[in-house]
């Protein structure tokens, strides 16, 4: 297939894959930093909603505070962050246009009509750029259900030849780099020290990270117990059967790669990297990771991730 | 619809009766089903000029524009007579130029067109054929006869509207199709394939590899170029996806350059190679001419048909027909007047008011003047530019153009249209399906059906048995 077709499969993925990312962030934080403070609600939540996003150094050229409605409306609907969700659903769907030929016709109708759903969302802005309160529930459920749709019908609908792996590469790459983003803002509540006994504040923070994956009642089915902090980080890293764990979408990237390199008859770097990768998440304890520290964990992951990102789009993507 | 006589014509009759038998709200109904299906599906038209609506739909009505079998057999034989003599003009202007040293087309209007490739003279591109997807544009005015208004032989586009409209069509009014036998146009596609094959450089691999070469995602025709690759089953490439090794033209894929054969291109020739046309052009493909003179790929059309199908040449096209086929045009010419030939200018001067002007090398619309609707004011300003470059332009009479059904909210009312039927033309043939884009002009009593300007589409059927 054309490189760019195979460059526009990957990031459509990526696009959709970051926008329920983001609703999911912005549904969660708004939940969280509404709870009394002695519930560990806080205003400083604004902010981890921009870092997880990665997009806290946009914002700051804003010169805004890092309120709720400045952070919602930036990462929603502002024209100024190129990672907000309206613009992800733009290039989301400027990719799939210039790729209708590869698409399923039901992919392409929900990406579509999402969008035109979206656009009658942003001429409800008011002055300040926001939605009502029960318009933005209806837009985040919105942006949910439209990359639900548009994953399941690539799923249920497309060839499984490598239109649909480069596509697959994609969101695995993307949905690596959310979660890990997202245990990496939280981290420091999730290091065992600061538990303390009879019950935590954090306990809130907890759950808004397994809200965010959507993997709250995923915990409660894997573990049968409450919610311990090192099982969290346990449950985003390293189940297989935790479909956002990071050791599941290397699992992923892994065979999709495999099975590019073997239609192509070639391997490359990015299949020996993410199989090194994989691997190592493999052998990994929790326990190991928390001695070796969470956070150092997590960054290396993070880079190691973009570097296979890099490889993959070396290898076929120009 | 309806004849000379005022009665309903045969092939319209069922339609008539169902109309009458048939609720305006139901009509309504699916009008507002048809303009949700062609969103959905994404067909939209960009206009230039126009920030607001970049991505707009083509007005389309719902009631069909009907042909009959014998209609349409004669309309058929009238395209494959053009479209050889186009293509025998072509290989002629490109090579011997007896019809110039014949006298019977001005030489000046040959070599000063800006159609005209100087690149092409004295090459054969593969198999002779240059034209390869011509839309000839045609008219009725009366029951007996069609007249071209247009012959497009560069890059037509419209046919993923007949191909749509139908699908739209068969969705909406089942019922309409099983009280008639309507032509099927879906084997469009497969012919276009078989075309493209059958045009692959002698020296090409058995199986030979076409893509469709488009401008990109900007380009108001995308939705098309895309459509088309879709149901060819062919990469749809741009100019980057393209480069030029030895004079072979290979596309990026993901498992390393793949060689190309034929190129079904959607780039004006002015974009096809900044190093040979425009240097400007970021969407061609640099060293694209020189594997084409080389004869290692196909052009779909050719470059340089642009000389065939500009208005100039078109007065002449009967002549034409006559000179290298040595038969009667079966499809008529509208009477037109030369602006060049100073009696015929002043003709049309003495006649702004009753005559449509047009621009020689105008297209879509764009600079031309309806006598009959147009204000005072505009005609005078008019009048001083055909003064000032008479060779520009050439006018016609304005005809009673047929009229058919439409549909709208205050109910059915006849609107003039035009039709575009595409013929394809390959080594091993012509090939022609039965129908084409009908295209309408909805503000009533207005002549211009050009989509930039307002126009709208309908299916259009060919009827296999009025009795059926």
């Amino acid at each position: 297939m054309l490189s760019r077709t195979a460059d526009n499969l990957y990031w459509l993925a990526r696009y959709m894959e970051r926008a329920d990312y983001l609703a999911r962030v912005v549904d969660v934080t708004r939940r969280i930093a509404h709870l009394p403070r002695a519930y560990g609600g806080q205003a400083s939540e604004w902010d981890s909603a921009l870092i997880s996003s990665g997009a806290e150094e946009t914002f700051a050229e804003t010169g805004r505070t890092a309120d709720e409605s400045a952070v919602i409306c930036f990462l929603t609907f502002d024209e100024r962050n190129p990672s907000s969700i309206r613009n992800c659903m733009e290039l989301a769907r400027t990719n799939a246009r210039a790729v209708r030929t590869a698409l399923t016709h039901e992919m392409w109708e929900s990406i579509n009509s999402g969008w035109l759903e979206i656009r009658r969302f942003d001429a409800r802005r008011n002055a300040d750029g926001l939605l009502s309160a029960e318009d933005l529930t209806a837009f985040l459920d919105l942006v949910k259900q439209v990359s639900t749709q548009f994953d399941g019908s690539a799923y249920r609908n497309m060839l499984r030849n490598d239109a649909y792996w480069f596509s697959r590469l994609g969101l695995y790459i993307e949905r690596a780099d959310n979660t890990a983003r997202i245990l990496d803002v939280k981290y420091h509540v999730l290091l065992p020290e600061v538990e303390t006994v009879g019950g935590s504040l954090d306990y809130f923070q907890w759950t808004s990270i397994l809200r965010a994956v959507s993997a709250l009642t995923a915990y409660h089915w894997v573990y049968r117990q409450s919610i311990k902090p090192w099982l969290v980080a346990d449950l985003l890293i390293l189940r297989p059967e935790m479909p956002r764990s990071l050791i599941s979408c290397y699992e992923n990237i892994s065979r999709f790669l495999d099975q590019i390199g073997k239609a192509y008859g070639r391997q490359g770097l990015a299949q020996r990297q993410s199989r090194q990768l994989y691997a190592r998440l493999e052998q990994a304890r929790i326990d190991g990771i928390f001695q070796a520290g969470l956070h150092e964990f997590i960054t290396g992951f993070i880079e190691d991730n973009n570097r296979i990102g890099g490889r993959i789009a070396e290898q076929y993507l120009v | 619809m309806s004849g000379a006589s005022g009665d309903v014509r045969a092939c319209y009759e069922r339609l008539a009766r169902w109309l009458e038998s048939t609720p305006a709200d139901l009509l309504s109904s699916r009008r507002r089903q048809a303009e949700l299906l062609f969103r959905r599906i994404g067909i939209t038209f960009a206009v230039y000029g126009d920030k607001e609506a970049t991505e707009r739909l083509i007005p389309f009505d719902i009631l069909p524009r009907i042909l009959s079998r014998s209609e349409w057999d004669r309309l058929e034989r009238g395209l494959i007579q053009r479209v050889r003599a186009l293509n025998m003009f072509l290989a002629d202007v490109y090579g011997a130029r007896e019809i110039l040293r014949a006298g019977v087309v001005p030489t000046d209007l040959v070599y000063r067109n800006p159609g005209y490739r100087p690149e092409m003279a004295g090459r054969r591109v593969p198999h002779d054929v240059y034209v390869h997807i011509a839309g000839i544009d045609v008219i009725r005015v009366d029951e007996e006869d069609f007249y071209v208004l247009e012959d497009n032989a560069r890059t037509p586009s419209g046919v993923s509207y007949m191909l749509e409209n139908r699908e739209v069509m068969m969705r909406l009014f089942p019922e309409l199709f099983s009280m008639h036998r309507v032509a099927p146009v879906e084997n469009y596609p497969d012919s276009l394939l078989a075309t493209l094959r059958s045009v692959a450089p002698p020296g090409a691999a058995g199986d030979p590899t076409a893509v469709l070469l488009t401008p990109g995602q900007f380009n108001s025709a995308y939705y098309e170029h895309s459509f088309l690759a879709d149901k060819l089953g062919v990469e749809l490439v741009e100019g980057r996806d393209l480069f030029v090794a030895d004079d072979v033209v290979f596309m990026r894929t993901t498992e390393g350059p793949r060689r190309v054969d034929v190129i079904y291109r959607r780039i004006d020739d002015d974009f096809l190679d900044p190093l040979a046309f425009r240097p400007d052009s970021a969407l061609g493909v640099p060293g694209l001419m020189q594997a084409y003179q080389a004869g290692a790929v196909t052009l779909c059309n050719a470059v340089g048909t642009g000389v065939a199908d500009d208005k100039a040449i078109y007065t002449y096209m009967p002549e034409v027909v006559r000179f290298y086929l040595g038969e009667e045009p079966i499809l008529k010419n509208v009477p037109t007047w030369r602006c060049r030939e100073p009696e015929a200018l002043a003709y049309v001067l003495d006649h702004l008011d009753e005559l449509v002007v047009k621009e020689v090398n105008g297209s879509g619309g764009y600079g031309m003047l309806v006598g009959p609707h147009a204000a005072r004011a505009e005609i005078e300003a008019f009048r001083a530019k055909l003064t000032r470059d008479p060779d520009n332009f050439i006018a016609q009479p304005t005809l009673s153009l047929s009229t058919v059904p439409t549909s709208f909210d205050s109910g059915v009312a006849p609107r003039h249209v035009d039709l575009r039927p595409f013929v394809l033309c390959g080594s091993d043939g012509v090939r022609v399906v039965p129908g084409g884009l009908t295209r309408v002009a909805m503000k009533e009593g207005s002549l211009v059906v050009n989509s930039s300007q307002g126009g709208g589409t309908k299916d259009t059927w060919v009827l296999d048995d009025p009795e059926g």
